[in-house]
């Protein structure tokens, strides 16, 4: 019975990360460190270490803070954070593994109202450009597109890198009714908020020193 | 404690405050039962969601007005009780204590299910409260047992305190329910 968890939810997705690859030799990444390469070569591939990663969102029902995140997603990402702008990055989250941690919530999500999630199986963010803003800060600039619904979004991401992994961390906000995330009755905002922050924390191997 | 004038009806009774904590507070516990007992099986929808707040935010209500009515309690005397057999007594003293018990172990065991369970209370919408317990799913499942059964045992201490006040009023004849009653001017 009840549930409490009541919830509704939310929400989100993100694209969010940033991050890049680039050939360096890596010698200066201590053991793991894994790409190593010329400078002049073109930036390979970084992989995401999704179990090391998260991908949160939160809302705000009815003033009580809530959490849910994603299980599963995927990027592929080129970056030199060198030159952050020939790089690209292409985020695509599975939103049925979207979870508040209780089980009417999550089959909650995965319907029409919400994520509609058989229909539109993932979230993709396309970046369009990413630019240095800073030491280990970037700027991604790109295309959200959820449930059929595309909008322009800046994700602004700090990277840090340590064993020759690096991680990207940030967060954004979304209005969940500009992705018809929780249609009819569920549009009521004073209800479940139209306000959704998005927190990553993602690591990957294969970028280059910064 | 006035000595035993007896039962004249009227006579005594509780005060004012004591009056509307015991009617306001009886209103908001058996609202919050009822709307706890219809909204545990509802499926996800929005009434669900509005209905858990509201029934969070009584509870919460429930308990601070009986934290003060406590303290009333503890600075009063209440009024004389018709003469009755000692056991009858013994009975309503420890109904009432009981009573008092469940006014706090209810709301502060569904409150402690619901940070459990991940969701801390902002008393209506506006006034975050406080976790006492962590966010851990099966501790949220045996809150959330607790809860149901103290607020089941709260309903059947409810039921014989009901059912001793009507019988002493009505069978028995001795005015009591009068204490509790606001006076109508004389």
């Amino acid at each position: 019975m009840t549930a409490l968890k009541q919830l509704p939810w939310l929400l989100l997705l993100a694209a969010a990360p940033v991050l890049a690859q680039h050939p360096t030799p890596a010698k200066a990444a201590p053991k793991t460190a894994p790409a190593a390469v010329s400078p002049a070569a073109t930036p390979s591939a970084a992989q995401l270490l999704l179990d090391k990663s998260d991908l949160s969102f939160g809302i705000k029902q009815m003033g009580v803070p809530v959490e849910g995140r994603f299980k599963r997603y995927e990027a592929q990402l080129i970056l030199d954070p060198k030159k952050p702008e020939t790089g690209k990055l292409s985020f695509r989250i599975d939103l049925a593994s979207a979870t508040m941690g209780e089980a009417m919530a999550d089959a909650e999500l995965l319907k029409p109202a919400w994520f509609d999630s058989k229909k539109f199986p993932q979230a993709i963010f396309e970046s369009s450009a990413i630019k240095s803003t800073g030491p280990g800060r970037f700027e991604v600039q790109g295309k959200l597109s959820i449930k059929g619904q595309s909008r322009d979004l800046s994700v602004p991401v700090s990277l840090a890198q340590a064993n020759g992994v690096s991680t990207a961390t940030g967060s954004f906000q979304l209005k969940r009714l500009e992705f018809k995330i929780g249609e009819g009755e569920w549009s009521d905002t004073s209800v479940v908020a139209n306000d959704v922050n998005v927190k990553f924390r993602l690591q990957f191997t294969g970028i280059a020193p910064l | 404690m006035s000595p035993t004038t007896p039962i004249t009806p009227g006579t005594s009774r509780y005060t004012p405050l004591a009056m509307l904590l015991h009617w306001v507070l009886a209103l908001a516990i058996v609202t919050a039962f009822g709307v706890g007992l219809y909204m545990s099986d509802l499926p996800m929808s929005m009434t669900r969601l509005k209905l858990f707040n509201w029934h969070k935010w009584a509870g919460v209500t429930i308990l601070a007005l009986s934290a003060l009515r406590l303290l009333w309690r503890l600075t009063h005397r209440p009024p004389a009780e018709p003469p009755m057999p000692a056991w009858q007594a013994l009975a309503a003293r420890a109904v009432h204590g009981l009573l008092y018990l469940m006014f706090f172990a209810v709301p502060l065991a569904g409150w402690a299910y619901s940070s459990a369970a991940g969701f801390p209370i902002v008393w209506f919408g506006l006034l975050p409260l406080p976790d006492f317990v962590p966010v851990d799913k099966a501790l949220a499942e045996q809150l959330k047992e607790l809860h149901e059964l103290l607020a089941w045992g709260l309903a059947a201490l409810v039921l014989a305190h009901v059912g001793a006040a009507l019988k002493h009023h009505f069978i028995d004849k001795d005015g009591l329910l009068l204490r509790m009653m606001p006076s109508r001017r004389n």
